[in-house]
């Protein structure tokens, strides 16, 4: 796929420098920006060791990859690690929670950003709306430690939420695994919706107001200028935010859930990023894990693909 | 106060109604975002046996006691973590800002034959990635930078989103600048540093934050590649104490019955210790923040 794809986006310059003597044309061009792409050796040094290195190293997945023999003196298993992972126990589960939780997490934490943008725009008083959304961007700025040590200190049995639920039998939150979802993308929503909507405000912002005057003059209330005006406004920045969240639907992240989770929880709570955690980087089960995460990555690519491709031919909005 | 100028009409019952609604949701969001905050700073300012025995909402702490604080700054953990945070974030955003104002300036070129292939190479990174383990196995092992501060601070050294904000920014400068220092005999170090950071200042202040921030915030490479406590990071020492509940080394000279109540002030103390640096500084900067989001989704 990479190689595919790079060859297309450098056919272009090539084929018109293979005109003119390719090798001459590229000559003269690095002398000429010698001082340029003395600048860019290193960030192509960067991106090739610590992005491109990892793709290297992600053959380890086709290998019973041995540290002191290194990948090119480790032996070569074929798909062997792909096949014990899609026969594993664990599977099942893995896919089931990834794919639950991305879902939620699509279904409630996608739009709270764009409701509140739109809600922030109805504001009248400049002052109130400030205030809204200084307070608002505020949780995005706390680390993730904080917010889960938050979070096991208010869901806690003996913790303020069982205090305020005051029911005879409080819920230890923190270990039910029927509650890990809800907390996870409902703590995420507190901490990234006002950040969130700071996209969508932009994009309001930019919409010509004689829009809105042309649409009072022929007597638009204020739900028909949000549902006419404003949301239309926006539309291509949504498309764009939810190709990239549906090509992120199987990559829920490992950060917080490893803070957040614990034996009693993993059977909602694992996904398949903390599991390549465990197994790889605890267990120093490399090669299993490695082929967990590249299963996860095509996975990824190809879904990314797919929304962009389904985008470019219902709107006009795409990636590339 | 300012005549409105744009075009308003007599509101109907339902849209005033749903006027003073908003104005409640908003009040109701601002009370849920704040208020877990304010517990926390109440609840670290008040007596820890108080505490224990108090139920429900607090509205400012129980009898002002500052013993929490006393005990977290007393533990060199919380010290080390703060000074070794600080190292990380100075070095670290130094080194993300430089790398990425030399990215994007070199892209920003316009007559560069390698230009598109280079940028294709990078922008090819953000949708797909080796991933976890053979980063791990490369820096770890393959660079030799575990347990060394240089695994939290080289592997990030760029990130691509911001990049190409740093780019559009860069785009945005004029190119008869440029020409007019190239007559004057300058080089593109001296176009760099001396034109395009200077004309781009508050891009330049939206890198060191958002760097800077992620770097205060950052937990997972130090809990990977670390193994000597002396080089843990502020957020892993909190990770101990609030995830884990290690308040151990605070609460030595406490009889075992008190540990608990303690330990409970201790652990609102060290959030509010780990947080207010940056939530002091925030409201002075959220609109260079906001400015940087709002290039960010400027698409080219």
């Amino acid at each position: 796929m990479r190689t595919a794809a790079g060859s297309l986006d450098l056919a272009a310059p090539i084929a018109l420098a293979r005109r003119r003597g390719a090798w001459q044309t590229l000559l003269r061009d690095l002398r000429r920006n010698r001082g340029v792409y003395l600048m860019l050796a290193p960030v192509v040094l960067y991106y090739l060791i610590f992005h491109y290195g990892p793709m290297y190293g992600a053959v380890i997945a086709f290998q019973d990859f041995n540290p002191v023999k290194g990948v090119l003196g480790s032996k070569w298993i074929g798909l062997q690690n792909f096949q014990d992972f899609f026969a594993s126990v664990y599977f099942a589960r893995l896919m089931v929670n990834t794919v639950a939780i991305s879902v939620l997490d699509l279904v409630f934490g996608f739009p709270a950003p764009i409701i509140l943008a739109l809600l922030l725009n109805e504001l009248r008083w400049n002052p109130f709306k400030g205030l809204v959304q200084t307070v608002t961007y505020l949780p995005h700025f706390i680390s993730v430690v904080v917010v889960v040590g938050m979070l096991f200190d208010f869901f806690a049995r003996d913790g303020l939420v069982n205090d305020l639920i005051a029911s005879a039998s409080p819920t230890a939150f923190m270990q039910s695994p029927e509650w890990f979802r809800q907390l996870f993308v409902g703590s995420g929503i507190w901490q990234q919706v006002g950040w969130g909507s700071i996209v969508y405000l932009a994009a309001i912002a930019n919409i010509d107001p004689q829009l809105y005057d042309a649409a009072k003059v022929d007597g638009a209330s204020r739900f028909k200028l949000i549902r006419h005006v404003t949301l239309p406004g926006i539309l291509p920045v949504i498309v764009i935010l939810l190709i990239l969240r549906l090509g992120s639907i199987m990559s829920v992240g490992y950060e917080k859930i490893i803070l957040m989770y614990n034996p009693l929880t993993y059977e909602t709570a694992d996904v398949i990023s903390t599991y390549v955690f465990r197994r790889g980087i605890l267990q120093a089960d490399f090669s299993f894990s490695a082929a967990v995460g590249l299963f996860n990555s095509v996975i990824n690519f190809g879904l990314l693909l797919a929304a962009n491709r389904i985008s470019r031919r219902l709107t006009d909005s795409s990636l590339w | 106060m300012v005549g409105a100028r744009r075009i308003r009409l007599k509101e109907s019952r339902g849209e005033r109604l749903f006027g003073m609604g908003n104005v409640a949701l908003m009040l109701a969001l601002i009370v849920v975002t704040l208020y877990p905050l304010l517990y926390v700073l109440f609840a670290s300012l008040s007596n820890p046996t108080l505490l224990a025995g108090h139920r429900g909402l607090l509205f400012g702490p129980l009898s002002l006691s500052l013993e929490a604080y006393r005990r977290v700054f007393e533990n060199p953990m919380i010290l080390t973590g703060y000074r070794n945070t600080l190292f990380y974030v100075v070095a670290g955003t130094t080194l993300n800002v430089l790398m990425t104002a030399l990215g994007a300036y070199a892209l920003s070129r316009r007559n560069l034959l390698l230009k598109n292939p280079v940028m294709f190479l990078i922008v090819f990174t953000m949708f797909f990635s080796g991933g976890l383990i053979p980063t791990y196995l490369l820096v770890g092992q393959t660079l030799h930078m575990q347990d060394t501060p240089w695994a939290l601070i080289v592997p990030g050294a760029i990130t691509t989103i911001n990049l190409i904000i740093m780019r559009t920014a860069f785009n945005a400068v004029p190119v008869s600048l440029d020409e007019a220092a190239r007559l004057d005999g300058a080089n593109d170090w001296t176009i760099l540093f001396k034109i395009y950071l200077p004309l781009s200042l508050p891009v330049v202040a939206v890198m060191i934050l958002f760097y800077g921030v992620a770097h205060w915030n950052s937990f997972f490479p130090a809990m990977v590649y670390l193994r000597t406590r002396e080089l843990y990071p502020l957020q892993l020492v909190l990770r101990e104490i609030l995830i884990s509940s290690n308040v151990q080394n605070m609460t030595t000279d406490v009889s075992s019955g008190d540990v608990f109540a303690i330990g409970e002030t201790i652990k609102y103390a060290t959030i509010i210790v780990a947080t207010a640096p940056i939530l002091l500084v925030y409201p002075f900067l959220q609109r260079y923040f906001v400015k940087g989001v709002m290039i960010g989704a400027i698409k080219e």
